[in-house]
């Protein structure tokens, strides 16, 4: 079985027509005066599922995530969460928590009482409450300090109290606002794995909101892409990457080349574009009308870089000119200036420490690709 | 250390003895013993039992405290919510021309504040008297709270409010758990000011004050026409002693916050 990203599946509710997404935005438009900030936007999120909500500052995600906590109201359009119409119901009696991008943890109380604090709006019994809030701060390895507040914690250790809070509750759903944005690049790689596994360890569904692909990539599920109040695409991250639905995806999640052209030929799972440096034949179920132009995109891992011409120059190959050589450590980055002066990035992986006669600035070199390698765009 | 240069040492002493001689003149004559104000004719404190004696002026100083504690605690109160208002509710239709009205006050001479409340009152047929003036300082000083409170609202972040009602507290209860623990100290320096204000204040008082209901500053300034009694310097005396503590409390609080909030954070990078 073929599979997209080199991932094998076992959860996928999405794919299955039988089962009921647990949270749907169906047709929900969100107004700031004149500016609208979600867009007549349909989305279903599943039982359990790690969804991300992607895009850069001012896509709508951010809106969409405060209506399903309930700090907004939606313009139009409902949000049905386990069957039932949450529009209307003000936050305190949702059965959503969700975790601050501020972490906004009360500065009067110390992490024990923050932790509690849901608990005890409820009316839980003091025992119980106590036992809960060892349970949390077990969980968040901050047992030895119940009895500080929160100036007295670190960056990573407040926002491990303010995800204990959030959790305490034992929420439907937990929301996550750019949870991991506040930390530094190693703290956050560490939590994000923290936080996968502490949502299968849950069973919950984690909806999260974050403008880092790679953040998203790592965690979700699933991702839906936005831009200007709706979703471009909702898919897996390994299918928004090797298979986005539009130029913006594309563009957005990781680098791309795009090749443009004029479609020659298309049908049968097959589409020849030509008109740019290269001739393109790509393996697709897009059937764009010949005649019409075209985008083809590609990672830049997925071209390949020789010093031979391969073995059908005429097709998927282009020759080209060195200009720019990044060595990154793990990989390295090739600008390759084809010959109508497009240029084209490769990346290259660096599996050897020694490479014999390696490429150099100048050299002239083919540029190739395999059929399955990209994506036609329709656009 | 910086030396002190001669200059230096001159503008310093002739600042201060700019601001306190006369201050000091007056504590000095409370513990006169001559009944002349400006006579010394050695060390007294007659003039403090006499004070104690001198029912006029107890009567005085108990309305003014009556005056100033309740009406500081209402101002306090509105002005409290006044600033909630103008800070959280951006969007309500004339927040500007609002916003605009509650500061008036701070800029309105207090002859205009004070006639224009005796009109009010005597339009209403409102007997004046302890009510008035009440109502009247809760109008001074309501706005001083409305700033006071305000400025620290403005950087209050509100997804700690948030925060509460996502963890099911209702509003009140977030207000109340949440918010007011947070800006107390705005609120109480805004009582502070609000007592302090209604404590010293006379052009209004005399407005809208009536029989029975004489405040202190009202019976010194009275008492004065008729010519400076020690009497009076005890009593001045004993206000700046109330104002002073008060002053050196509120320093001493602030200076053990700031020192426990550089505690805390000593102790948060030891604790990473």
């Amino acid at each position: 079985m073929k599979s997209l990203g080199n991932i094998r599946r076992s959860f996928a509710p999405w794919a299955d027509p039988q089962s009921k997404p647990f949270i749907s935005f169906r047709n929900i438009t969100k107004k700031f005066g004149d500016f609208t900030a979600v867009d007549n936007l349909t989305l279903d999120i599943y039982h359990r599922e790690f969804f991300a909500l992607l895009g850069a500052s001012g896509c709508g995600k951010s809106t969409l995530l405060r209506m399903l906590a309930g700090f907004e109201r939606p313009t139009s359009g409902e949000i049905i969460l386990d069957g039932q119409d949450i529009a209307a119901i003000p936050p305190y009696k949702r059965p959503v928590n969700m975790m601050f991008q501020s972490y906004a943890l009360f500065p009067h109380m110390t992490v024990e009482s923050n932790i509690g604090f849901g608990l005890r709006q409820d009316g839980m019994p003091k025992a119980e409450i106590g036992e809960r809030v060892q349970q949390m701060l077990k969980l968040v390895k901050l047992e030895q300090f119940a009895k500080r507040k929160p100036q007295q914690l670190s960056g990573g250790q407040r926002q491990r109290v303010a995800l204990a809070r959030s959790l305490a509750k034992r929420p439907k759903v937990l929301l996550l606002d750019e949870p991991l944005g506040a930390l530094d690049k190693k703290l956050r790689e560490e939590t994000q794995f923290e936080l996968m596994d502490l949502q299968q360890q849950l069973g919950l569904t984690f909806v999260v909101v974050t403008h880092d692909q790679e953040e998203a990539m790592t965690m979700a599920d699933r991702i839906a892409v936005m831009s200007h109040g709706k979703v471009v695409q909702v898919a897996t991250p390994a299918e928004i990457y090797e298979a986005p639905n539009s130029r913006f995806v594309a563009d957005f999640i990781g680098d791309v080349n795009i090749l443009e052209g004029n479609v020659k030929a298309a049908g049968n799972g097959r589409v020849e574009l030509a008109g740019g440096d290269f001739t393109v034949r790509a393996v697709s179920d897009a059937a764009p009308s010949v005649g019409t132009s075209a985008a083809f995109a590609i990672r830049p891992e997925k071209l390949k870089v020789s010093r031979t011409a391969p073995a059908d120059p005429a097709v998927n190959t282009s020759e080209g000119e060195i200009w720019d050589i990044a060595y990154l450590g793990d990989m390295t980055v090739l600008h390759i200036k084809l010959p109508s002066g497009k240029v084209v990035k490769t990346s290259m992986l660096n599996a050897q420490r020694e490479v014999e006669n390696p490429i150099g600035y100048d050299e002239k070199v083919w540029v190739s690709f395999a059929e399955t390698a990209g994506v036609v765009l329709r656009d | 250390m910086t030396r002190w240069s001669r200059f230096n040492i001159v503008s310093v002493a002739l600042g201060f003895a700019f601001l306190y001689l006369p201050i000091v003149l007056l504590v000095v004559f409370s513990f006169n013993e001559s009944k002349l104000v400006t006579v010394w004719a050695g060390f007294s404190t007659k003039w403090y039992v006499s004070l104690f004696n001198n029912q006029g002026l107890m009567d005085a100083a108990w309305v003014t405290i009556r005056v100033a504690l309740l009406s500081a605690t209402i101002a306090t109160v509105l002005g409290t919510m006044a600033a909630l208002s103008l800070v959280r509710y951006t969007r309500f239709r004339g927040r500007m021309l609002f916003s605009g009205m509650v500061y008036a006050p701070l800029v309105m001479p207090e002859v205009i504040t004070g006639l224009s409340l005796l009109l009010l009152f005597v339009a209403i047929g409102f007997d004046r008297g302890f009510w008035t003036v009440t109502l009247a300082h809760i109008t001074l000083t309501m706005c001083f709270v409305a700033v006071v409170v305000q400025s620290r609202l403005l950087s209050f972040d509100r997804s700690i409010e948030e925060a509460a009602l996502d963890l099911g507290a209702t509003p009140l209860r977030t207000f109340f758990e949440v918010t007011l623990p947070i800006i107390a100290p705005a609120v109480f320096s805004g009582w502070v000011l609000a007592f302090t204000l209604s404590l010293d204040d006379l052009v209004i008082a005399s407005f809208t004050s009536g029989p029975g209901a004489t405040t202190l500053p009202m019976k010194i300034y009275s008492q004065v026409r008729l010519g400076v009694t020690p009497e009076i310097n005890a009593a001045c005396t004993l206000l700046i002693a109330l104002v002073a503590i008060g002053v050196v409390i509120a320093s001493i609080v602030t200076k053990q916050r700031e020192l426990q909030r550089q505690r805390d954070e000593q102790a948060a990078v030891a604790g990473r």
